[in-house]
């Protein structure tokens, strides 16, 4: 504020005598940094995004459970729904892998194996889809509000943390059905939970910038995860279907517990399951994709911060 | 129409050296202040808007011409690009208050979003003072949650803490005048009661700079007054305001400069009363 009077009367847009800018006008650039005026469209630091995410922790939260509450909120049986469906995705894979093809064989305590790894594998297969619409779905949102967009793909993240809470509850009640013990190991199940939930909100805003603008990724991304279940082990044992396998060279099996989900379905069954032998390695390559697509993904998804809502 | 045209050309050909389309037809109506403090400067802004699934009339959106366009090797007809804004400048001052016309589609709406930072420039820039804000959080609210809901939801989204959702709160209920209706869910108002809400909890929060979208002609005729009062007052508190609507009335009545904006340029900049008498002549 410091400059002249007349510096500041040439850069008004209308001069008062005829109604036109003055000649010899200062560009509009250089006013607005003689003023302290920033463009309004710029990437904040990475501390300092990560610092307005944390601000915005309230909507993320909100928005989650909103969105979970909004889900169930036309049906007869409402909220029960988000018992019901865990149950009833348990029941099914237990009659279809169990009972009519056989699986089993060779498993000790199938159904727990099954179940486990299933509820396990289905939260990242939900939070990386979720994921990769969360931007793409919101565009409206995003262009009208002012919000770091990380919120979006990690709200969708925890709204599928939260329904993982309620799987969780019917898992531990099925696995001490099928018989087996509580132990001291259950103590580390929500380490593996948010081992595996640093991993998915990595994953999901890796996901979650690719898809903003590949839009044909939704239409693919069901086939790859089908792919990713088949291949994570979640229907059979890898160590004895391709570990033990004759024709198959023995580094196969280990590039395949390598999988990040065929890590954590592990991870979880060894907690849980008494029967089941821990791999060696697996809480080192949990811990790794844990932080390793979290800070990844975080980096990737906040290099395009300022590019989200534009096509 | 012609002969309006016609004069707006003769007087752009007068200035020669102007490097901008936009003509200015009258200064400020208030003697020009010593610390006229910029707020917000656009410079040559440009947005391209790409709109997916606009199908040309080549391709009505079958999957063997879609399969014929991919073998042919042409790029992706049903990806287009709308140029919404083009070459947009202007400065904005601490205690304007700028109404923006223009038909449906000249862009308003688009301009206000760049300004706003949400929609990344193409070309140009826009230079603001402090994070102007958008009026409105339709986008963030669920239809399918009760208005309890969608107040906390949205002031959330809007950046409010726990402590001022909680002030706000029950002013935000009052002001909508839904009563009960809080506790349904929002599919169940009428289009009326939703609109009241949306503004009430739109307006609940204080700005810097402030720019309304057509915000003003909802609910009845007294809630459309309560929310010009409510307007007037954030109009105050706020440095800069600036308000796309088609009801002229209201921009006379509020606004202390107006800008006409045609295809996404502008068309005219200057008072109230010569912008709209043009604009109603155009």
């Amino acid at each position: 504020m410091s400059q002249p009077e007349s510096a500041i009367a040439d850069a008004q847009a209308g001069g008062p005598s005829d109604g036109t800018p003055a000649k010899g006008q200062e560009p509009l650039a250089e006013l607005a940094a003689r003023h302290g005026l920033r463009r309004a469209i710029a990437r904040p630091s990475l501390p300092a995004y990560l610092r307005q995410l944390w601000e915005r922790r309230h909507f993320v939260m909100t928005y989650a459970t909103s969105r979970n509450v909004s889900k169930y909120s036309n049906s007869a049986l409402g909220q029960l729904w988000q018992v019901l469906t865990p149950l009833l995705n348990a029941a099914i894979y237990y009659l279809m892998f169990g009972l009519i093809l056989g699986t089993s064989k060779g498993i000790e305590n199938y159904p727990a194996f099954l179940i486990t790894g299933m509820f396990v594998f289905t939260y990242t297969q939900r939070a990386v889809t979720g994921g990769a619409k969360s931007i793409s779905g919101n565009l409206s949102l995003i262009r009208a509000l002012h919000f770091p967009r990380a919120a979006l793909p990690l709200a969708y993240t925890i709204q599928e943390f939260q329904q993982l809470m309620i799987s969780m509850g019917v898992l531990v009640v099925l696995v001490l059905v099928t018989g087996e013990p509580i132990t001291w190991l259950w103590l580390l199940v929500p380490v593996a939970l948010l081992l595996q939930t640093m991993f998915n909100i990595g994953a999901s805003l890796v996901l979650a910038r690719v898809g903003a603008t590949a839009r044909d990724l939704n239409q693919l991304l069901p086939f790859i995860m089908r792919t990713w279940l088949y291949a994570s082990g979640v229907f059979f044992s890898i160590g004895d279907k391709v570990g033990s396998a004759e024709n198959i060279p023995g580094w196969v099996a280990d590039v395949m517990y390598f999988n990040p989900a065929a890590a954590y379905i592990e991870l979880m069954r060894d907690l849980l399951m008494t029967s089941h032998a821990p791999r060696p390695y697996i809480w080192s390559v949990c811990v790794f994709w844990a932080l390793f697509t979290l800070i990844g993904g975080f980096w990737y998804f906040w290099r395009a911060e300022e590019k989200y809502g534009r096509g | 129409m012609a002969e309006s045209t016609e004069e707006l050309s003769r007087v752009k050909a007068e200035e020669p050296g102007t490097p901008r389309a936009d003509v200015r037809v009258h200064p400020d109506p208030e003697p020009p202040q010593v610390t006229r403090t910029p707020t917000v400067v656009v410079d040559d802004l440009h947005i391209i808007y790409r709109v997916y699934g606009a199908a040309t009339e080549a391709e009505k959106g079958n999957a063997a011409n879609a399969l014929m366009r991919l073998l042919k090797r042409q790029g992706r007809p049903q990806m287009k690009e709308v140029h919404a804004v083009r070459g947009v400048s202007f400065v904005a001052y601490h205690g304007d208050a700028i109404g923006i016309v223009g038909r449906n589609g000249s862009g308003k709406s688009t301009l206000l979003r760049a300004i706003a930072g949400l929609l990344p420039p193409h070309s140009g820039a826009v230079y603001t003072d402090g994070q102007p804000s958008l009026l409105g959080v339709n986008a963030a609210l669920m239809r399918e949650l009760t208005g309890e809901r969608n107040i906390v939801l949205g002031c959330y989204a809007m950046g409010l803490n726990p402590k001022q959702v909680k002030e706000k709160y029950d002013d935000i209920v009052d002001f909508s005048g839904i009563g009960e209706f809080v506790q349904f869910p929002m599919s169940t108002y009428s289009s009326g009661m939703g609109a009241r809400l949306r503004f009430a909890i739109a307006s609940a929060k204080a700005h810097d700079v402030l720019l309304i979208d057509e915000a003003l002609a909802t609910g009845d005729r007294d809630f459309k007054r309560k929310s010009q009062e409510r307007i007037k007052k954030m109009r105050e508190e706020a440095g800069t305001v600036f308000l796309v609507a088609h009801n002229l009335d209201v921009i006379e009545e509020t606004c202390n400069r107006v800008i006409w904006l045609h295809k996404g340029k502008i068309k005219m900049d200057g008072d109230p009363k010569t912008v709209l008498a043009a604009y109603n002549k155009g």
